[in-house]
């Protein structure tokens, strides 16, 4: 009787240690499911007192990640400043009239060739997978330029990232948010600034309830534009130009699709 | 207290002889002719246990700790903070209170709500937009204080092991339009909100026109649109943050009603003449639907009550004086009822709507997706509504709001009217601004009231604003001197320029 109760009690032991329920305003239905820490923070004031501390930790490393390059800026200028926060960021980034784009490698290294293009505006900055918040996109406000911006699989921007896109609205032509879990309708509904978006990847947003009606409302805004992903049937569109696409390209794009 | 009836017992009864030996032979007659002594214990037994509370309690001084137990949901005896109303104000004083101190638990802080359901709070009934586009620099800059506050709420108010907090905010920004008469005002408005640090922008009824296609731009001079951090959100979800963070952090939370203070005043000759300064040392809290009440002992009232904090200040003795003295000035903040309707349209504008702000002062803004719109207007001051119940004059949309709707968005012209409610304003009759600080002759009340409407949006900041004043004696982050009471005293109005 005994022995099949402790195995049960073993293979509930993985779930308490691993479940984490991000981004959900409802409450954990089954206390012992929110994990074992969550077991002790409610017991013990130290426990609770360290994780708390852990939280702080995080939010501290993600404003480090996000600080404003104002000294490179001052001296090279805004375009090398955007491009150094985001090869720092392991993103990559373009410079107008260029073929190839500046990356970094596995190990994070980058070269320092960027810093001679001093007046070349940025045309295209990838932060693909990047931990890009708010205050970020102080480094890229001023870039006035920029056509194509890729912010797919961020797990920082959020709707009030979306509002501060309206820097880009004489530039931006392009602009992925595939994946990222934070975006909802309320943040896509300000995207209306960017009068001059060709092209919006939206799939796999988790925060969107309604996507085939979303993805008529936001057709409906930005008339001039192809939105991609949002409808759950997209797994191959037709463009307007008649031309087969996928439904989730913007991991894999290269450096050729986009217009120069 | 079994125990201690025992120990009673045994005292009051003559300890039973002992048997002689053999044990066979009948009990012998006792020697008293009166009738034995019995203490009856349920005769005396709740005089015992008001004795026996006594002095346990007197065993510990200083402590709230009660060994019998009382009702449940009694604020403590004493206090160092008491803020009475439960609101967006009066938490987010309680949270920042806390926050603020210098260090843990250095303050003892409860807050008093009389509705447990909020069911006529003003926070929860209201639109929950926030905006910077105001001509005071102050609360421009504690707007956009509170917008920093609520995109970085979860550092500020998330609690450990809780899911995070999502106040669902809506980036849609303000569009206020501006006739022939208001352009200028209007202009000089976003002059000073971009030099506050505000991103607002101007728009030609042309540029209007082709943003925004379905607004009819017949008799609109100008318009200013707000590109960041405007919009609406949840106020609920702001206010339950809040409170849960707050109550985390050791704030007391109590439902009941204040219904009196206890008060010591005395009386100083001053240049101007003599003037009575008092203080408040208990606030009489009475439970809901029960004749229990407890006294508080506190060295600071905060007056959140919102659109009943006049009524608050006057227990306080705040405005009961003769009629051309300083006691004799009121706290000049009254309910005002105002409506807000929800209607459905499916034709119309989409998901760029933003909350537009008509030249008649009519509003709305989108609400979800589903083609639902909700908005208002506030009545002239000569038909005020009645406010002696939240009930919804239907007419008043028909009448009042709808053909301003209609001129303005032309598919508005067919709609439906899905729901309506009602809610308070705390309105500021002098000159529709927040009061903030201590009242210059009750020397410990500090009032944070009377924001006529846009408290929801600036109540971080305006928390905070109070907190610094509790703990640091002034203002350390925005300077809000021009609110204080003394204004009343004075005669000189802040006024907000609103755009006509």
């Amino acid at each position: 009787m005994a022995a099949p109760r402790a195995l049960q009690e073993c293979r509930a032991f993985p779930r308490l240690l691993g479940a984490r329920r991000p981004y959900s305003s409802a409450p954990c239905p089954d206390p012992l499911k929110g994990g074992i820490l969550r077991y002790l923070c409610n017991r013990f004031y130290d426990i609770e007192y360290l994780v708390g501390w852990c939280a702080k930790l995080r939010y501290r490393n993600l404003r480090r990640k996000n600080a404003y390059y104002g000294y490179t800026k001052e001296i090279y200028g805004d375009n090398v400043a955007a491009a150094y926060f985001v090869l720092s960021n392991r993103g990559r980034v373009r410079f107008q009239g260029q073929e190839t784009w500046f990356c970094v490698d596995w190990r994070g290294k980058y070269s320092s060739d960027f810093l001679q293009l001093r007046d070349v505006p940025v045309v295209a900055i990838d932060l693909s997978g990047s931990v890009l918040n708010y205050n970020g996109l102080d480094n890229l406000v001023k870039l006035t330029a920029l056509r194509s911006l890729d912010l797919s699989r961020c797990p920082h921007v959020d709707d009030w990232t979306l509002s501060r896109l309206h820097v880009f609205k004489d530039s931006l032509e392009e602009l992925s948010l595939a994946g990222c879990p934070q975006v909802t309708e309320r943040g896509l509904a300000c995207l209306h600034q960017l009068e001059h978006l060709r092209r919006l990847d939206l799939s796999h947003l988790p925060s969107v309830p309604t996507p085939g009606l979303i993805q008529i409302l936001v057709e409906e805004m930005l008339p001039q534009c192809e939105v991609v992903g949002l409808a759950p049937d997209s797994g191959a569109q037709t463009s307007r130009d008649g031309r087969e696409e996928p439904g989730v390209p913007s991991g894999a794009r290269r450096a050729g699709e986009i217009p120069a | 207290m079994i125990r201690a009836g025992r120990l009673c017992r045994g005292l009051g009864r003559p300890r039973p002889l002992p048997l002689p030996a053999g044990g066979s032979a009948p009990r012998s007659r006792q020697l008293r002719t009166g009738l034995p002594q019995r203490r009856d214990l349920f005769r005396d037994l709740e005089k015992e246990v008001v004795k026996f509370q006594k002095k346990l309690k007197e065993s510990l001084p200083g402590s709230d700790w009660d060994p019998l137990g009382t009702t449940k949901g009694l604020p403590p005896e004493r206090a160092d903070v008491v803020i009475v109303g439960g609101g967006v104000m009066g938490w987010s004083v309680a949270y920042w209170l806390k926050a603020l101190e210098p260090r843990r638990d250095a303050l003892r802080v409860v807050v008093i709500e009389k509705d447990p359901m909020y069911s006529q709070a003003s926070t929860v009934l209201s639109a929950g937009g926030i905006r910077q586009q105001f001509s005071l620099p102050e609360n421009i800059q504690m707007s956009l204080y509170s917008a920093f506050f609520l995109r970085t709420i979860n550092e500020h108010l998330g609690v450990v092991n809780e899911p995070p907090i999502d106040i669902q905010f809506n980036p849609s920004g303000y569009l206020f339009l501006a006739s022939e008469n208001g352009a200028a005002v209007l202009e000089e408005n976003v002059h000073i909100q971009r030099a506050e640090g505000a991103e607002v922008c101007l728009l030609s009824p042309a540029q209007l026109k082709k943003k925004y296609p379905w607004i009819n731009t017949n008799d609109v001079a100008v318009a200013s649109y707000g590109l960041e951090n405007e919009g609406w959100f949840d106020p609920w979800s702001l206010l339950t943050a809040f409170r849960r963070k707050a109550m985390s952090m050791g704030v007391f939370q109590c439902f009941g009603e204040v219904t009196s203070f206890t008060i010591s005043s005395r009386e100083i000759m001053m240049p101007e003449g003599e003037l009575t300064f008092s203080r408040i040392n208990y606030v009489r809290v009475h439970m809901p639907n029960s004749l229990e009440y407890q006294p508080v002992e506190c060295s600071l009232v905060v007056n959140a009550a919102g659109p009943w904090s006049q009524k608050l200040a006057e227990m306080a003795g705040v405005g009961i004086g003769p009629p051309d003295t300083q006691e004799g000035i009121k706290l000049p903040v009254e309910p005002r009822k105002r409506y807000i309707f929800v209607w459905h349209c499916p034709d119309g504008p989409g998901l760029d709507c933003p909350m537009l702000v008509d030249t008649t002062q009519a509003y709305f803004r989108r609400e979800g997706t589903g083609g639902n719109y909700l908005g208002g207007l506030s009545p002239p001051e000569e038909e005020e509504p009645d406010i002696q119940d939240l009930e919804v004059d239907h007419n008043f949309f028909q009448e009042k709001i709808w053909p301003h709707l209609a001129h303005r968005v032309p598919v508005f012209k067919s709609l439906k009217v899905k729901s309506a409610w009602a809610g308070y304003y705390d309105y500021n009759t002098f000159d529709q601004n927040a009061v903030l600080g201590p009242h210059p002759l009750v020397e410990n009340m500090l009032f944070i009231t009377g924001f006529s409407g846009h408290g929801l949006q600036l109540s971080p900041a305006a928390g905070r604003a109070v907190a610094e004043l509790i703990l640091k004696g002034k203002f350390m982050t925005i300077n809000m001197e021009k609110f204080s009471f003394n204004r009343f005293v004075s005669g000189e109005q802040v006024l907000e320029r609103n755009i006509i």
